[in-house]
């Protein structure tokens, strides 16, 4: 019985070492040659031997001057500023307008954001680029901005469900006290919006920071490198050398490591009601 | 009464203007353009009727990309199988709980490009897969050049990416089940299998179906870690890349068009069998 039972617990823990492992080795790999010389990561050794010197961070210098990732991250972070309170002022616009008002095209409006939801924007790319093009902001950082801010309609969600939790009594004091729409919206029901508005920011701010397809479509110029684009061209001229691809690819990695172990409590909320809705 | 009619409209004027250009316009455009050869840059272009279609259904590389799909389908088949194992054994009393889901779910977060280069470097001739799989006797092998394989390999990186996703969503479904049930179970004699077979599987079902449904539009729709690996080269194109290509290598935006409505109508059919066989109510909270 308690033989049987270790048995079963053995097989248990080794079943989730063994994932982790596998989980954890491709990463390591990548950590352990970045701190590589390039004569070490050329040698043909062992990809998981320990590099010679521990703290050879030359590497993240190369990566970091000529991957020009200085202005990959501000590029990343102009798009991202923008991006985040577009979606955020519309997407509580929308969620207040349709939970707060009574309107005839009501049923309309809900159900043109519901069809939005199944239209994967990786096939409607194709016209997509058109309009982009019509409003003269291809090539430029708003391609993007603008794409990101219109095309979530998940985040109507996250704000409709939490708008739902707010009292409209809270609405009908301040009509009394004279407030209008404007007010109530900007002064009272944004506020208590808070926590939607940080899960909203989460679960879209992870999308943009990794966001490939849109930045390379748009944004071609190795000047409006993001960081997913300018991570893309360190392929051509450090096809061989190893040592600083895994230098970048580290670099990329971290922050997200760090809001990870962080912002943990929030992003596993936030991430699976993205995913679900 | 009547002055406040107008205004909902005025917080709806600029999310339906988002709304309508970029995801209406463009839906529509599409469809057009699918009837038409149009090659992205002329100022004319000629109504061809269903010449596309017929052309996009003729071609041998069509068969090629679907059947490509099939290896990503697997994939999610086995991600959503080892998440559902992981999620369960994670839900009873397991120590480090918080750590092994932490470094499952990271995966999911991490850049795309990174992990196309993360992998690059893991499938090289002689690189850490090799070297790990030589200890147990397993010889080398091209994981990404040899066309019979390189499929199976990107699948598995994305497997590799996404159950972690899967596992947090079915932990969060498992974890809402009322304790009480598996008390009364245990009471009965009921043992682990049982209670996973009896109470976890019906309980958890309407979020199983979902990430079945979505592996599969998933597995037609791939496009990042295949375009950043091997840019589709080696057999591993996909449908997006080939759509891709057509549009923006090739011109031929008609010919494009044609493709992505067709992915469109498969992956709204995907959801709406979804949404007839599987009833609303759970989805609310999970």
């Amino acid at each position: 019985m308690t033989a049987r039972h270790a048995l079963a617990a053995f097989l248990k823990y080794l079943s989730l070492v063994l994932a982790s492992v596998a989980v954890v080795l491709p990463l390591l790999a990548v950590l352990l040659t970045s701190l590589r010389t390039s004569e070490e990561a050329t040698a043909g050794r062992n990809p998981l031997a320990a590099p010679a010197d521990w703290f050879n961070l030359g590497n993240f210098a190369i990566a970091f001057t000529d991957g020009q990732m200085a202005r990959a991250l501000w590029n990343t972070t102009f798009i991202l500023v923008f991006a985040l309170i577009g979606t955020v002022l519309i997407g509580s616009m929308t969620a207040y307008a349709v939970d707060r008002f009574h309107f005839r095209a009501k049923k309309l409006v809900m159900a043109l954001f519901l069809v939005a939801t199944l239209v994967p924007s990786v096939t409607t790319q194709v016209a997509t680029y058109e309009v982009i093009s019509a409003l003269g902001v291809n090539g430029t950082r708003w391609a993007p901005i603008l794409l990101y801010t219109g095309t979530d309609i998940v985040a109507v969600y996250i704000f409709l469900q939490f708008m739902r939790s707010i009292p409209v009594a809270l609405d009908e004091a301040a009509r009394i006290d004279g407030a209008g729409s404007l007010t109530i919206y900007w002064r009272i029901v944004l506020p208590l919006l808070r926590p939607a508005i940080v899960t909203v920011v989460i679960v879209k701010g992870v999308a943009i920071y990794n966001d490939f397809y849109i930045p390379f479509l748009y944004m071609p110029s190795e000047k409006l490198g993001t960081i997913s684009t300018a991570l893309f061209r360190f392929k051509g001229p450090y096809g061989a050398h190893w040592e600083v691809i895994s230098a970048g690819t580290v670099l990329v990695i971290l922050p997200t490591l760090v809001v990870f172990l962080v912002l943990q409590r929030f992003i596993y909320g936030g991430l699976t009601a993205g995913a679900v809705k | 009464m009547t002055q406040r009619a107008h205004v909902p409209w005025l917080y709806l004027l600029v999310p339906l203007a988002f709304l309508v250009a970029f995801t209406y316009v463009p839906v529509v455009s599409m469809v057009v353009h699918s009837f038409t050869d149009w090659d992205g840059l002329s100022r004319d272009r000629e109504f061809v009727g269903a010449e596309n279609y017929v052309d996009l259904f003729t071609r041998p590389q069509l068969f090629q990309v679907f059947a490509v799909s099939l290896f990503y389908l697997a994939g999610a088949l086995l991600q959503t199988g080892l998440a559902l194992y992981f999620a369960t054994v994670l839900s009873f009393g397991t120590r480090l709980r918080g750590l092994f889901k932490g470094i499952f779910f990271f995966p999911y977060l991490i850049n795309g490009v990174a992990i196309g280069f993360v992998f690059l470097y893991f499938f090289q001739p002689g690189g850490t897969l090799d070297t790990t799989l030589a200890v147990f006797g397993v010889q080398p092998r091209l994981w990404l050049g040899d066309p019979d394989l390189v499929n199976t390999s990107l699948a598995g990186v994305s497997v590799w990416r996404y159950a972690g996703l899967n596992l947090v969503l079915f932990l969060g479904a498992i974890q809402s089940i009322p304790p009480h049930l598996y008390e009364a179970a245990t009471l009965d004699g009921a043992n682990r299998w049982q209670q996973f077979r009896h109470i976890i599987v019906p309980s958890i079902k309407p979020i199983i179906s979902l990430c079945v449904i979505l592996a599969v539009s998933g597995a037609l729709s791939v496009f990042e870690i295949p375009f950043i690996m091997t840019g589709g080269a080696n057999n591993s194109e996909t449908f997006v890349i080939q759509t891709i290509k057509l549009a923006f290598t090739f011109n031929k935006v008609g010919l494009a068009s044609a493709a992505a409505v067709v992915l469109l109508v498969i992956v709204l059919l995907v959801t709406w069998l979804q949404r007839t066989l599987v009833p609303e109510e759970r989805v609310e909270q999970s």
